[in-house]
């Protein structure tokens, strides 16, 4: 699947694309098929989002898990500090 | 310690509503994040994995107890109640918002700090000797220079657009503690023949995807001219550094490229225009800067032993606390590198109470070196089991100083939006496999470094033990390297072999720290033994 | 056509800039661009006779044309110094503290952002060929 991910202007959170908005968690993240780069472009421009990029990603039965671990570890937060992670249970490691 | 003026602190305070105006401008959409971007960079300002990071200049490392209590203060009001102490001297906050961070630095010009070009393709951070002042060994303190160097290049117009990052450090002795030459320009104070006190300048080191050690430009500069010449360096780079490739835009391939000679010569040449500019400050300058690090009033008369009975506080002693040029006093390490932890991280409450004695025991003031670890400067030796004693409750005694479990480490992609591999668990691994003490006292100096991408944060060229972490197909993985040293035997490590896993590393480095204690002779140390027998032995133990 | 500030007394040079190598084989002109990877020192020996050097800034993050302005003023050249390209609104200040009077930037420049920028500094702590007395000497009158 293909997802949009990127930073939220102002805060900079971690936000994943849902079809409609925003959300912080990963969970929410929908395929966007082929319309990923005019997503990131719309929203980019009206500054719901801040550098949104176009992902793999992979269906699972958990919710949705993106393909390279930099973006698991932005779906679940420093594995370091499970304490202030976002999704501490999120696997990181490739199945 | 340097105290600023009015001039000074009216330059912070415009700096904080520039930068107010700036992220008003981006946050109604009338600046893009392209255009944005080197402004927020040149006031340390990342967007890193989960938030933006801040990272908050330490000006050569030195600090006094308030203002570490208000970076305490930040990281409690403003982030998750802890910070992270980098490799130059710095402090990271992780999770920090953009709109915060105009009040963040409102804040910190309270207190005379900024965040100012800590980070973008400008001159950042002047990095000095963490023992300055302190340590016997040095010609004068070098921190009045780096003053000195850090005003002139505080907004420079001419050099806020550079190629690349630019960093200098300022050392004072032959005991090279701030591994002056891997900067881009390094800066040595020596006496010459006639006695007169000036710097050997070299230019062009570095680490990251080519490191190379800076070759020696410019045998003695008069200090007058430090300025001036330091102005020909950095236009010669400005004008002539490569501007096609940010892995080739650093001053260290320009130095390569062109020659060390033909370096030299360039600058040299600027250098007789520069010198008739008067850009440099005049000795008046340098005397008011250098009178405020005059040396603290030491008392006289003190004790000079130490009380050793309490086994683990003389454990302690042994590793953390290091010789002090005025009678009665000593240096004191603190190690930021719990056996159990993360390398470099304080909390809010530990950095309160290392502010604390700072302040009661130290002439308030303390230093955060490039190892990740902090120092307090001024101790008398009679307070040194009461300080111990306090650091010991709050988890800062670990007593490992330059030993294994002294690990530097990046924050890696448990939090970096650059790099390939995380390097803190890898990190705690290490630390876990070597946890007993007596086994680190025996391995003795050991300087293992890990950067968790080829940008080198973590200083792995300059390791005896460096780790590398690479990407490699979408997995994390680990290259191996032997024989660093950012010390005056500056050298840059060397591959072993193909990379490993986390766990795979570990097991390398095992056997590698196996190999040294069998062939080692009296006296040497991990990296001596690998210089003197090569790589072969350590070759075969670990690949078979 | 880009947005044309000037902060001299006497207009901005309207005659067309030429290139470097044109201006060098051409005795009459009085305006010349120059490219980031043009030598500003090759102008030394005609700068009385210019009224206009133009120095290109392709993109804004490339700074090799503070270089090329402070390298001018320090010659002595005393005609219009312009910066042109990407030129934004925060980088009006660096470029006029290394010489540059006038500006033709490829997007428009807000005014009022740039007079708030303008006057927050009240004080520079470097010499520069702007004239301006930098902190240290001010501190030591």
């Amino acid at each position: 699947m293909k997802i949009v991910t990127g930073n939220d202007l102002v805060t900079g959170d971690v936000t994943w694309w849902t079809g409609k908005g925003w959300s912080r968690h990963v969970a929410d993240a929908v395929d966007v098929g082929a319309d990923g780069e005019h997503i990131a472009h719309v929203e980019e421009a009206a500054l719901r989002v801040n550098g949104p990029v176009v992902i793999d990603g992979l269906m699972t039965e958990a919710g949705p898990v993106p393909a390279h671990i930099k973006d698991r570890i932005r779906a679940a937060g420093p594995t370091v500090r499970t304490d202030l992670s976002i999704r501490p249970d999120f696997q990181i490691e490739k199945a | 310690m340097y105290k600023y003026d009015e001039y000074d602190q009216a330059v912070v305070d415009a700096r904080v509503e520039e930068f107010r105006d700036q992220v008003r401008r981006r946050i109604s959409g009338e600046m893009t994040e392209d255009q944005f971007k080197p402004l927020r960079l040149m006031n340390g300002l990342y967007l890193q994995l989960h938030a933006y990071m801040l990272r908050v200049a330490i000006p050569y490392g030195t600090l006094s107890g308030r203002q570490m209590h208000m970076l305490a203060h930040i990281a409690r009001k403003y982030d998750k109640d802890y910070g992270h102490f980098t490799t130059r001297q710095n402090i990271q906050y992780n999770w920090i918002k953009l709109s915060d961070a105009p009040d963040i630095l409102a804040e910190l010009a309270t207190v005379e700090m900024h965040a100012i070009q800590t980070s973008g393709n400008c001159i950042r951070n002047i990095s000095a000797d963490q023992y300055a002042g302190a340590a016997a060994d040095e010609i004068e303190d070098p921190r009045p220079y780096a003053e000195l160097l850090r005003q002139w290049s505080t907004f420079h117009p001419e050099f806020s657009y550079l190629p690349r990052k630019f960093k200098i450090a300022v050392i004072a002795a032959d005991e090279d503690r701030a591994a002056m030459k891997l900067h881009d320009i390094g800066l040595q104070i020596v006496r010459n023949d006639a006695g007169e006190v000036g710097f050997r300048l070299y230019a062009g080191g570095g680490m990251g995807r080519t490191p190379m050690i800076a070759p020696v430009i410019r045998d003695f500069l008069p200090k007058a001219d430090l300025l001036s010449y330091v102005e020909a360096c950095l236009r010669v780079y400005n004008r002539f550094g490569r501007r096609d490739n940010i892995y080739k835009a650093r001053i260290k391939i320009l130095v390569h490229e062109i020659g060390r000679d033909e370096y030299a010569r360039q600058v040299e040449e600027e250098f007789l225009h520069t010198k008739t500019l008067g850009l440099d400050a005049p000795e008046a300058e340098f005397q008011r800067i250098a009178a405020l690090f005059a040396p603290p009033p030491f008392e006289t008369g003190l004790p000079d032993e130490i009380d050793r009975s309490d086994p683990d506080f003389a454990i302690w002693v042994d590793q953390q606390v290091v010789a002090h040029k005025a009678p009665g006093y000593a240096i004191v390490n603190i190690s930021l590198k719990p056996t159990i932890g993360i390398p470099g991280d304080a909390s809010s409450a530990q950095i309160d109470l290392m502010a604390d004695l700072a302040t009661e025991y130290s002439f308030d003031e303390m230093r955060v070196t490039h190892a990740q670890n902090i120092v307090l400067p001024h101790v008398k030796k009679a307070d040194l089991y009461t300080i111990w004693q306090k650091l010991d409750a709050a988890g800062l005694a670990t007593p490992n100083l330059d030993l294994i479990g002294d690990i530097i480490a990046c924050p890696g992609l448990d939090y970096c939006a650059l790099a390939n591999a995380r390097s803190i668990p890898l990190a705690q691994k290490i630390a876990a496999r070597f946890a007993d003490l007596d086994r680190q006292r025996d391995l003795g100096e050991l300087k293992l470094k890990i950067s968790g991408c080829i940008n080198a944060c973590g200083h792995h060229h300059a390791g005896h033990i460096g780790i590398l972490g690479v990407d490699r197909k979408g997995e994390e993985n680990y290259q191996l390297l032997f024989g660093g040293s950012g010390a005056e035997d500056t050298s840059l490590a060397k591959i072993v072999g193909p990379g490993f896993s986390e766990d795979g590393v570990v097991d390398a480095i095992e056997t590698a720290v196996n190999v040294y204690t069998s062939l080692r002779a009296d006296g040497e140390r991990f990296v001596d033994t690998y210089r003197r027998v090569g790589e072969k032995p350590f070759k075969e133990a670990i690949y078979g | 056509m880009g947005d044309l500030i000037s902060f001299r007394t006497d207009g901005t040079h309207e005659e067309p800039a030429v290139t470097l190598d044109a201006f060098e084989g051409q005795s009459n002109a009085t305006a010349v661009r120059l490219e980031p990877t043009d030598d500003p020192r090759a102008l030394i020996p005609h700068l009385e006779r210019l009224s206009l050097i133009e120095v290109a800034f392709p993109k804004f993050r490339d700074g090799r044309g503070y270089s090329v302005g402070s390298i001018l003023r320090e010659a002595g050249y005393t005609g219009e110094l312009r910066a042109a390209g990407d030129v934004l609104v925060d980088q009006i200040l660096p470029m006029r503290r290394c010489g540059f009077d006038s500006f033709l930037a490829d997007a428009p420049i807000d005014r009022a952002t740039m007079e708030k920028l303008g006057s927050l500094y009240d004080d520079v702590y470097q010499k520069t060929v702007d004239g301006r007395s930098p902190i240290w000497a001010k501190r030591h009158g």
